[in-house]
């Protein structure tokens, strides 16, 4: 797999470190409740398609990128700086 | 036999010296030699010849060379002849012609497919203790030689517009298009030599042969800066987002092979097509080959395959080779034509083909042959293809499966492989594509003049099994026969899948190249379907086998991971400290003195020498990231528990940072050398996770916080000065005085005018120092504090000796932060702040990961008879039986504690905070001890912590 | 009819033409007592103890392709019980039980075939955190020795003692543990079923869940609505989508995982050999191939393929482990997806909705637990009850954190498992 850092330009797979579904990106409040905090960190909706994840340049340039990615094809359609991401 | 006079060198096939030549492959020079048994089967141990010409060849695997160089497995079909060459057979004991386990084959009408999932099951104990080792043994086809690989690999990038794979006349015309379009083109073809087929086959370009046609492509090719030609090259893989997998053989300049990993913007896959066989009565004598490969053989190589030719088969291809044959001199005895109802019913020769039985019809007639060509129609080589899941298609006009446009993203496909079985429509068809591709990368393909070449249509008429009694055999290399296929179905394994599984077609060396669309229809004939609604397997990478050297080319030895040293390296190792290794780096880990024999007396030495006087570590590897910027308090609130914003410039702090599943993550001191500015220890091990993860909070958590990280770890060498003179020994080192510098104090300093950090901070209980300058002076400040140390009557110390000291002093490693721990486990969950968010806090709440029954940690001491402990011990109550359902615990660090005479440990046990003083019992049936314990603190020395303070 | 020598030997002699099918090809029915989503190998073993433990028959397994056509015909078919937190102990521990009464309990050669597998170590804390494993094993009742380098050189002369990247410092060894032929597994179980009754139906997908009132009715396929009284779901990978068509979302994550074979070679490696400091473990098939893999792809896919990166992180593993395999050459390469959960260890439970079960979150080691998952599944499916070596694999763990089994210690991200 290739991904098209937006700092770096296209790099291969092995640059990048994964962590997971982008979920991460809207973390609850501290006082959301054992429901949210467990949605946020254990279930996941692990789609068989188009999903968007968190990938990290880390022998790059550092950048933490939101990837939108099909599970199935491995086609990557989106990258963009995580920080970029407007929540 | 040859058909005309070369130049030869000698090489060796079992022994038997022949003579070859130079480039030529091994298979020709075999046939060239009047070797016909090259190989046995896999189970039934039967006799096999040279079945083809090419990588996808069944039957004539050969081990090459001897020694560590023995390569088992290689195709004679794809080796090529040298002086000297040794090669021998497979399979076969004591020899090829002799062959012991070919009474499989006698017993063979027992021993169909799967015949052993349905016995060798009783009596229960004989499965592992007599029939499987018997079956292991006779299993397998070459062997390893056991040793190390000798040979040099190498592994390589390449990137490219365009990936032409397969040099054939598609190919080539697909690369010189593309290359005359100025795009970079990589032409990758697996032969030794261009042309593909046209290698083989007689045919005319232009008016002249198509060799010259070739050549002078080649030439064009070579002449274009932006045109790489690569032979011996196979394309062993597709990959996401054009990149392949390729394996080439150089075999030159000490070099054995490549594996490429080529990044293409577009591929062309002109690979070809792959000779299929038809099922007849004992179709696997050596003599029986593919039509294609004897015309190869005669053609390319100058070699007869035999003297009396017949030629069996069901298109154009029989009057072809027989052209080709009588043309060379070799004589054609008969064809049979399949399309028209003529089948070879039977074949006699046991060693080598001396007649086959021709049914014309109704007429049964022996005909004496020793060599029979064979063709049942071509397969595009589809493979590549498949790779990224995807599925052929069926075509009804070539009877056979062509590749499903965009099955490969940016790849199409050109010539045979597209369905296209003649020269003119290969070379129009890999013109015309090429045409495309370079349009969709912006460029224009020049105007291409096609040249004139043969366009005889390519008519079929499917022929997979003809009838007769006898074994049919299909996959020549498993040697699976078309009853194996009836059985399979017979039983319901119908669909494709169970029938490859169930039978092993398809899954052997050649992964069904040759025999799976035979062995597709079969079943489809006996299941009463079709073949597009039988479907296909699936093909996986790679395309042809690769060592595995090849692909881990680099790994070999250190190559496998970096090698990190620290600045002290070279002082330690030059007095003898044993090396161990924490993240990647080299730790000492005890400096032997003269006159000590075993770890042990330097380590006591070395822990009393810290307790005492003074001791020197480097500690390095232990991660330090530099953290700045107007929210830098703000991000480090955030990722630890507790809280650093509150911290003064010029102090340290213990900081504990949790997961966002509320666990321990990792442990240290951050120091605040600034309003702004901070710099963090990590562990050495944790270092790397803790940089990402606070990229991970300043990116994707918190972008809102002004804060920049960066890792300095390899920047700064860092020492720790530990025991009562530390004092001492640093004050006349450094430029300042240290005596000012309050415990958990921090402040810059010089070290002979060499800008350095002072940390007053402590891992052994001990009043000590950390000093840290830019790593470039690591090496002299090393020799300058071990000196200083040995004037004061301390030295340098090493890791067990630091492990020991802070063992007596309850400190944790990840030996007990081993990632299931919580901050309530160590005694430290009144350090996470509520008065603020953290990562991990919300989850750390959780009922599961406080209190309750949680193993918390304790300090245990010997109490009875033994006095060993042992870390990974499991702990009982005291007189319980050493069972799961007894376990309370278990130990996580053990070491012998010179201060105070007796070894301690660390560990983990239910309720253990409440359980001091208690007496339990510590089982390592592991190591046979068992020994009654103490619980108590964790901290067994000095806990008032007056000698850290001075 | 039974399989046996005897037979093997008649069948022989009358041309093979005296075998029956294996198992059936039955329409399914309107409605089942139980209705199992998954003929794979947990599927389907939980279909024969449903029958055989519990006298359940009107069962059907539904299966979207071919039976055994998931990562039970897809893995690198090891064995074994060692692991060394409580609630994966007890479980795996009487998986191995099941393992070794398998051949005759199925009158199926499975090939079980306990060669050994050796975890190596690099370090004096590795050596640790393998005495702490070892020592729950025999905890447990199964066995372990650890090796000091000299043991593992009496097992694995062909090793790099001298040069590899990481010194070897000795070797757990549990002896039980080996490999089986993965696809018999599943075949085993699919005849056992079936001539108990057990409908097997392939080429049969669920579309849907039936859900009234909070209480399942059956499931929508794709040949036709099929009631049910209990569904349950073992679809490993695809336990997410499953999942979902009841509402439901899993704390799992699928990920790719690869597996490779060579050629045939001659009997080199009798063990089954684990090199955790390089993700890399191997063993050799009764037919000469080496079968090996590595760590997962590490991101989420449904691929059923692999990266070229991980392919040659494990081979550059296998060179600097064990050099002289250098000369063999893989043939095949294939990946299967995996059912990663936020701690490693899977989940056999209900679920909030009456009638639904799930056995799910087996990660990459889904083999060896192919006869305790459906023996303890089929417990509860049966009683309503969990099965006592399985009772810690409850899907309330994760939010309530109470008996998290995270046997890597690398925390609730799931590919790190």
């Amino acid at each position: 797999m290739r991904i098209n850092c937006p700092v770096c330009g296209e790099r291969d797979r092995r640059e990048f470190y994964y962590v997971g579904d982008a979920v991460a990106l809207d973390r609850p409040d501290r006082d959301a409740g054992l429901d949210a905090w467990d949605s946020y960190v254990h279930l996941r909706d692990n789609p068989a398609g188009l999903t968007r994840d968190l990938w990290h340049h880390e022998a790059g340039c550092g950048a933490w990128l939101v990837v939108t990615r099909n599970t199935g094809t491995h086609a990557v359609s989106d990258v963009v700086l995580a920080r970029e991401v407007v929540r | 036999m040859r058909l005309c006079q070369v130049e030869t060198v000698p090489f060796t096939f079992d022994g038997v010296t022949y003579r070859g030549v130079v480039g030529e492959t091994l298979a020709a020079a075999l046939i060239a030699n009047g070797v016909k048994m090259v190989a046995r089967s896999f189970k039934y141990h039967r006799p096999r010849g040279v079945m083809g010409s090419g990588s996808e060849e069944p039957n004539a695997l050969v081990t090459i060379g001897r020694g560590a160089a023995a390569e088992p497995n290689v195709r004679a079909t794809v080796q090529e002849v040298y002086s000297g060459l040794e090669a021998f057979s497979q399979n076969a004991w004591p020899s090829l012609k002799t062959d012991v386990m070919a009474v499989n084959d006698l017993v063979s009408p027992f021993l169909g497919a799967g015949f052993y999932y349905k016995t060798f099951m009783w009596p229960k104990a004989f499965w592992e203790k007599v029939y499987e080792p018997v079956i292991r043994r006779a299993a397998g086809l070459g062997g390893l030689s056991g040793k190390a690989d000798p040979e040099t690999y190498e592994k390589a990038f390449a990137f490219c517009d365009v990936l032409v794979i397969g040099a054939g006349p598609a190919g080539l015309m697909a690369a010189l298009v593309a290359g005359e379009a100025g795009a970079d083109v990589i032409l990758a073809e697996e032969d030794s030599a261009l042309g593909g087929r046209l290698l083989a086959e007689v045919e005319d370009i232009d008016g002249l042969p198509a060799m010259r046609w070739v050549a002078d492509v080649e030439a064009r090719l070579q002449a274009m800066p932006n045109v790489r030609v690569m032979t011996r090259t196979a394309v062993t893989g597709a990959y996401d987002q054009g990149t392949f997998g390729a394996f080439e053989r150089v075999d030159r300049a000490g070099l054995k092979a490549c594996f490429w990993r080529i990044v293409a913007k577009r591929s062309v896959l002109c690979a070809g097509a792959l000779e299929r066989g038809i099922a007849f009565p004992n179709n696997d004598r050596p003599g029986v080959m593919m039509a294609g490969a004897v015309r190869a053989y005669a053609n390319r190589w100058d070699v007869a395959t035999g003297t009396r030719v017949a030629v069996f088969g069901n298109t154009g291809d029989v009057a072809r080779t027989a052209r080709d044959l009588t043309d060379a001199g070799i004589e054609v005895v008969t064809l049979i034509d399949a399309a028209a109802g003529e089948h070879v019913i039977g074949t006699k020769g046991r060693h080598g083909l001396t007649s086959i039985t021709v049914d014309r019809n109704g007429v049964v007639e022996q005909i004496e042959v020793d060599c029979l060509a064979v063709t049942g129609g071509w397969n595009p080589t589809v493979h590549l293809t498949c790779h990224m899941n995807g599925r052929p298609v069926w075509d009804d006009a070539i009877a056979s499966f062509v590749p499903t446009p965009g099955a490969v993203p940016d790849m199409v496909t050109a010539g045979a492989c597209h369905g296209v079985f003649h020269t003119m429509g290969c070379l129009l068809d890999g013109a015309q594509i090429a045409e495309a591709v370079v349009k969709t990368l912006g460029l224009k393909a020049k105007p291409v003049v096609l040249p004139d070449a043969d366009a005889t249509p390519y008519v079929i008429t499917p022929v997979w099994s003809v009838a007769g009694k006898g074994r049919k055999w299909i996959d020549y290399q498993n040697d699976v026969h078309v009853k194996d296929i009836e059985l399979a179905a017979r039983e319901n394994f119908r669909s494709v899948e169970h029938m490859k599984r169930y039978t092993t077609q398809g899954m052997a060396p050649d992964q069904g190249k040759s025999s799976n669309v035979v062995a597709l229809a079969v079943l489809a004939d006996v299941t009463g379907r079709g073949i597009p609604e039988t479907g296909t397997t699936t093909f996986r990478p790679p395309f042809v086998p690769v060592p595995i050297a090849a692909m881990g080319a680099g790994g070999a030895g250190m190559g496998f991971a970096p090698q990190r040293y620290t600045t002290s390296h070279a002082a330690s190792a030059a007095v003898g400290a044993p090396m161990i290794e924490a993240g990647l780096w080299y730790r000492p880990s005890y400096f032997p003195a003269e006159g000590e024999t075993n770890w042990r007396q330097s380590c006591d030495r070395e822990v009393n020498m810290v307790r005492e006087a003074v001791g020197v570590v480097d500690v390095s590897t232990l991660g330090k990231i530099d953290i700045q910027g107007p929210d830098a308090a703000a991000l480090l609130d955030f990722v630890y528990s507790n809280t650093f914003s509150t911290l003064k410039v010029g102090r340290a702090r213990y900081g504990l940072m949790l997961r966002e599943d509320g666990h321990v993550l990792d442990d240290g001191t951050t120091a605040r050398l600034g309003e702004n500015h901070y710099v963090m220890t990590t562990t050495t091990a944790a270092s790397g996770l803790v940089m990402r993860h606070l990229e991970f909070v300043l990116q994707v958590l918190r972008p809102d916080l002004d804060a920049r990280v960066i890792s300095v770890t390899e920047q700064w060498a860092q020492f720790g000065v530990a025991g009562p003179k530390s004092r001492e020994l640093l004050n006349g080192l450094l430029d300042q005085g240290v005596d000012e510098l309050p415990f958990m104090g921090c402040a810059d300093v010089t070290v002979g005018g060499v800008r350095a950090r002072l940390f007053r901070i402590s891992f052994s209980g001990e009043m000590a120092f950390e000093l840290a300058v830019p790593a470039r002076f690591g090496a002299d400040l090393y020799g300058a504090l071990v000196d200083r140390a040995a004037a004061l009557g301390g030295g340098p110390y090493g890791m067990e000796a630091l492990n020991v000291l802070r063992i007596e002093k309850g400190f944790i490693t990840h030996a007990e932060i081993h990632g299931r721990v919580t901050a309530f486990d160590i005694g430290l969950d009144r350090i996470v702040s509520l008065k603020k968010d953290c990562v991990g806090q919300a989850m750390s709440r959780r009922a599961g990961l406080l209190g309750g029954d949680r193993a918390q940690l304790v300090g245990l001491k010997p109490v009875g008879d033994v006095k060993q402990l042992s870390a990974g011990a499991h702990l009982f109550e005291s007189d319980a039986e050493p069972v799961r359902v007894n376990g309370q615990g278990y130990i996580t660090s053990v070491g012998f504690s010179p201060t105070l005479g007796v070894m301690l440990a660390l560990g983990f046990l239910d309720r253990g905070r409440a359980r001091h003083g208690e007496v339990i019992r510590m089982v390592d049936h592991m190591r046979g001890l068992d020994a009654q314990v103490e619980v108590c603190d964790p901290v067994f020395f000095d806990p008032e912590g007056g000698r850290v303070r001075g | 009819m039974g399989f046996s020598g005897f037979r093997v030997l008649k069948e022989g002699l009358f041309g093979q033409k005296g075998w029956t099918p294996q198992w059936r090809n039955p329409d399914p029915k309107d409605e089942y007592d139980i209705v199992i989503i998954g003929g794979g190998g947990h599927g389907l073993s939980t279909a024969f103890y449903l029958a055989k433990e519990h006298g359940m028959t009107n069962i059907a397994v539904l299966e979207k392709g071919y039976l055994g056509g998931g990562n039970v015909g897809r893995n690198t078919t090891i064995v074994r019980a060692n692991y060394f937190l409580p609630g994966n102990s007890e479980f795996y521990s009487h998986s191995l039980n099941l393992w070794e009464g398998m051949e005759q309990e199925l009158n199926y050669n499975t090939m079980m075939s306990q060669r050994g597998v050796i975890n190596l170590f690099h370090s004096d804390g590795q050596r640790d955190a393998f005495a702490r494993r070892g020592n729950a094993m025999v905890n447990q009742g199964d066995d372990a020795e650890l090796l000091d380098v000299a043991g593992v050189r009496k097992h694995l002369p062909y090793l790099d003692f001298e040069n590899g990247r990481f010194p070897i410092y000795g070797g757990l060894l549990h002896r039980r543990g080996g490999t089986a032929r993965h696809d018999a597994v599943a075949w085993g179980y699919a005849r056992g079923a079936d001539q108990r009754g057990v409908d097997l139906i392939q080429n049969c997908e669920v579309t849907g869940i039936d859900i009234e009132a909070g209480v399942v009715k059956g499931v929508q396929t794709t040949r036709g609505a099929i009631r049910a009284k209990k569904v349950a779901i073992v679809t490993a990978g695809r336990s997410g989508q499953v999942a979902a068509m009841a509402g439901m979302r899993l704390p799992i994550e699928s990920h790719v995982l690869q597996a490779f074979v060579t050629e045939g070679l001659k009997p080199v490696i009798d063990h089954v050999v684990s090199y955790g400091m390089g993700h890399f473990y191997i063993s050799q098939s009764d037919k000469g191939g080496l079968v090996f893999g590595g760590d997962l792809d590490f991101y989420a896919s449904y691929a059923a393929r692999g990266n070229l990166p991980m392919k040659e992180h494990v081979m550059e593993a296998a060179m600097t482990l064990m050099p002289m395999i250098g000369k063999a050459r893989v043939l095949r390469s294939w990946g299967g997806i995996m059912d990663m959960t936020p701690d490693g260890s899977p989940i056999i439970d209900k679920t909030h909705i009456e009638g639904l079960f799930l056995d799910c979150g087996w990660c990459y080691g889904g083999f060896k637990a192919v006869p305790g998952s459906g023996y303890s599944f089929a417990h509860l499916l049966a009683t309503g009850q969990h099965h006592a070596p399985a009772a810690g694999f409850r899907l309330d763990r994760f939010r309530d954190g109470v008996g998290l089994m995270d046997e890597e210690g690398t925390g609730a991200q799931h590919n790190l498992h």
